[in-house]
C-alpha cells in the first residue's frame, strides 16, 4: 500500500505546528519553510495526478482497517485534479503574500496557511462523509484565523458574520450526517452508495431529508443564491492573499456536490428525483444573474470581484446540475478556470489598493504602478467575463454546448448569455473608472504618493494569469482529461470495488455485502 | 423515552433557531450553542436508543449499543466547543473595536475605507 496519498495532508499538518513552535519570531524562516512546504506539495500533487490520470483509483486505509469500519482516503482522477489545483493556487498566493508583505502584518499567517491547505486537501481526498466534516472544520477554523489576519474593525465585523454563517452550516452538516447514519448505518461514501440504492421506495423519507440537508450544506459552501450572503463582505474584507486562497473554498462545496450526488445519490436514484433539475438548476441560474448584476452594481473593486466569484460559481453549478458526463466535464474545466481567474482578480485588486490607497470605483488621480496593474486587470477581467481568447470563453462555450440538449436549454442559454453581457459591462466600467478616468484628473499636490507594489507581487499575480493562459492553450488536453474524470464518476462500480473489496483488518471480502 | 429525547431535540432546535435570527451577536452565539447541543443529542440517538447495554465487547454482555455515534458525538462536541470559543473571541474583538455588536452590515462611515483596512 502506497503511503504517498496521505503525504499532502501530513506534510502541512506537521509543518504548521513546527512553524509556530520553532520559527515563531523569525518571519524569514517562516517564509522559507512555508514556501518549501508548498513546493513539495505541488510536486506531490503532480505525482498523484500522474498516477490517477490513467483511471487508477488508489486507496489508503488508515491504520489498515478495512473500508466500512476504518477511514479511507481515495485518490481518483477527480480528487487529484482538485489537489493539484489547490497546490498550484497556494504556491502563487504564498508568493504574493510574501511579496506584498501581507504575511508580516499579523502573526501566524504561515502556520494558518498550512492548516488551511491541510483541510482543503483532506476534504478532497477523503472517502468518508464524517471525515469530510472533520476536514471541513479544519479548513474553516484555519480560515477564521486567516480571515481576521491583520485585524481592523471592518474585518472583525465581517469575520463574525463569516464564522456565524459557517457554524450554522456545520450544524446542518451534522444533522445531515446523523440522519444518514440513522437511515443506513454507515458513513463511508462507497458503502453508502450501495446501501442507499437498496432502500425500498416506501422508506425513503429519512434519506430524502438527509440528501436535501446535505445539498444545503454544500450549497452554503459553494455560495449558491440564496445562501450566498456570507460571501461578499467576508471575501471583500479578508486580506487579499486570503481572499485569493478562499477562491478554492467555494470549489470545495462544488466538489462535494459532484462527489456525493454522482456516487451516493446519483441522478437515476428515484428517492432524490427532482433535486437536481427542479431545485439546483434554478438556484444556480439565479446565482449567475445576481453575481453579474452585483458586478455591475458594486461600488468598490473588491466587492465587484466577490460578486464575480458568485457569478462564476453559479455557472459551475448550472453545469453540475445537468448531471450528464458532458456537463460534469465542462463544470470541471470551468472550476479550474474560475478558481484561477477569481484568485488572480483578488490579487490584482490588492495591487490596485497598494498603488491607489482605496478601491472605490470613482475617478481618482493616477496610481502608482498603473501600467502593469492595468494590464493584469485587463487580462483578468477578460478571463472572468468570458471574452475570447481566454479560458473563460472556452469554459462558457463548453457549458452552453453541454446544456444544448437539456430540456431547460432556453433558460440556461438566455441567462448565461445576457449575464455575460452584464458582466462585461461591469468590468469595463470598473476598468475605465480605475485606469482611464485617472488621466483626466490633475495629480493632487501635497499628498504623499503611494509606493508601487513589490515586483514579487506582480510575479505572483502574473503567475496566476500565466496558469490561465496555459489552461486556455492546453484546453483540448485538459477537457479530454475532465471528460475522462466525468466518465469515471458516472461509472462508480470500480470506485466502490476498490474501496470495499480491498482487504484490511476486520474485512470479510468473500462474504460480500 | 423516545418521545422525551425527540421533544428535547425539537425544543432545543426551535430555541436555537429563534435566537439565531436575532440581530445582536450575543443571542446569535447562544442560539448556535443551543443548536449544537440539539445536534449532539440528535447524533447520539442516530444509533437508536438502548438502555444499559455495553458499547464495546465485554465479558458476559448480552446486548450491545452502537458505539459509533458516541465516537461521532465526541468529535462533534470538541469541534463545536472550539468553534464557539473562536466565535466568542472574534465577536468580542469586533464589539470592543467598533462599540457595536450588530451582526448585520451597517452603512459604513465615509472615511472607514482608506485607512482602516491595511
Amino acid at each position: 500500500m502506497s503511503h504517498w496519498i496521505i503525504a499532502p495532508i501530513v506534510l502541512p499538518a506537521l509543518l504548521a505546528p513546527f512553524i509556530v513552535l520553532a520559527a515563531r519570531y523569525h518571519i524569514g524562516i517562516q517564509r522559507a519553510l512555508s514556501l518549501a512546504g508548498v513546493v513539495a506539495l505541488v510536486a506531490l500533487a503532480f505525482g498523484l495526478a500522474w498516477q490517477a490520470s490513467d483511471g487508477t483509483i488508489t486507496l489508503y486505509q488508515l491504520g489498515d482497517w478495512a473500508a466500512p469500519f476504518g477511514i479511507v482516503l481515495v485518490a481518483d482522477a477527480l480528487s487529484t485534479l482538485m489537489v493539484l489545483l489547490t497546490s498550484l493556487l497556494a504556491f502563487c498566493v504564498l508568493l504574493y503574500a510574501i511579496g506584498s508583505g501581507w504575511d508580516a502584518r499579523g502573526r501566524h499567517f504561515h502556520a494558518l496557511f498550512q492548516f488551511q491547505l491541510m483541510g482543503i486537501i483532506g476534504a478532497f481526498l477523503t472517502g468518508d462523509l464524517f471525515n469530510l466534516f472533520v476536514f471541513f472544520e479544519v479548513l474553516l477554523i484555519a480560515s477564521y484565523g486567516l480571515m481576521i489576519h491583520a485585524g481592523g474593525n471592518a474585518r472583525m465585523r465581517a469575520g463574525v458574520q463569516y464564522v456565524l454563517f459557517n457554524l450554522i452550516g456545520s450544524t446542518l452538516f451534522l444533522f445531515a450526517l446523523g440522519a444518514i447514519y440513522a437511515e443506513t448505518g454507515t458513513l463511508n461514501m462507497a458503502d453508502l452508495a450501495r446501501r442507499v440504492a437498496l432502500i425500498g421506495p416506501d422508506e425513503t423519507v429519512g434519506i430524502r431529508v438527509a440528501a436535501v440537508l446535505l445539498l444545503l450544506v454544500f450549497a452554503i459552501k459553494a455560495a449558491l443564491v440564496p445562501l450566498h450572503f456570507w460571501l461578499p463582505s467576508s471575501y471583500a474584507e479578508a486580506p487579499a492573499p486570503v481572499a485569493a486562497l478562499f477562491a478554492i473554498m467555494t470549489k470545495v462545496g462544488a466538489y462535494a456536490i459532484i462527489r456525493v450526488y454522482t456516487l451516493i445519490f446519483p441522478p437515476a436514484l428515484a428517492a432524490t428525483q427532482g433535486l437536481h433539475d427542479l431545485w439546483l438548476l434554478p438556484a444556480a441560474l439565479v446565482s449567475v444573474a445576481i453575481g453579474m448584476a452585483g458586478v455591475l452594481a458594486a461600488k468598490t473593486l473588491d466587492r465587484l470581484v466577490a460578486f464575480a466569484v458568485i457569478g462564476s460559481m453559479g455557472m459551475v453549478m448550472v453545469t453540475i446540475s445537468l448531471f450528464t458526463p458532458e456537463g460534469i466535464a465542462a463544470a470541471l474545466y470551468y472550476i479550474v478556470h474560475s478558481t484561477l481567474a477569481g484568485a488572480a482578480l483578488f490579487l490584482i485588486a490588492d495591487l490596485v489598493r497598494t498603488g491607489r490607497g482605496s478601491l472605490e470605483l470613482t475617478a481618482q488621480p493616477p496610481m502608482a504602478g498603473a501600467a502593469l496593474s492595468a494590464a493584469l486587470f485587463f487580462v483578468g477581467a477578460i478571463a472572468m467575463a468570458g471574452l475570447p481568447p481566454l479560458s473563460g470563453f472556452l469554459g462558457k462555450l463548453l457549458v452552453l454546448n453541454a446544456s444544448f440538449t437539456a430540456p431547460q436549454a432556453v433558460w440556461i442559454w438566455a441567462v448565461v448569455l445576457v449575464s455575460s453581457l452584464v458582466g462585461i459591462l461591469g468590468f469595463a466600467r470598473a476598468g475605465s473608472l480605475l485606469f482611464w478616468k485617472a488621466k483626466s484628473l490633475p495629480p493632487q499636490e501635497g499628498e504623499t504618493a503611494n509606493a508601487a507594489p513589490h515586483p514579487l507581487a506582480y510575479v505572483a499575480a502574473g503567475g496566476l494569469i500565466a496558469l490561465l493562459v496555459g489552461h486556455t492553450v492546453f484546453a483540448g488536453q485538459i477537457h479530454g482529461h475532465t471528460s475522462k474524470i466525468a466518465a469515471q464518476l458516472f461509472d462508480p462500480a470500480p470506485y466502490m470495488q476498490s474501496v470495499l473489496d480491498t482487504a484490511g483488518k476486520l474485512s470479510t471480502p468473500q462474504e460480500g455485502h | 423515552m423516545e418521545f422525551l429525547v425527540a421533544s428535547a431535540i425539537g425544543i432545543l432546535t426551535a430555541g436555537g433557531i429563534y435566537l439565531m435570527l436575532r440581530l445582536r451577536s450575543f443571542p446569535v452565539i447562544l442560539g448556535i450553542s443551543l443548536l449544537t447541543y440539539a445536534v449532539n443529542v440528535f447524533l447520539f440517538t442516530s444509533g437508536r436508543l438502548t438502555i444499559g447495554a455495553a458499547p464495546i465487547l465485554a465479558e458476559g454482555a448480552t446486548a450491545y449499543t452502537d458505539p459509533l455515534p458516541q465516537a461521532l458525538v465526541l468529535t462533534a462536541i470538541v469541534i463545536s466547543f472550539g468553534m464557539t470559543a473562536v466565535v466568542v473571541m472574534i465577536g468580542l474583538g469586533a464589539f470592543l473595536g467598533s462599540g457595536d455588536d450588530h451582526v448585520d452590515d451597517q452603512p459604513a462611515p465615509e472615511t472607514a475605507d482608506a485607512e482602516g483596512r491595511s
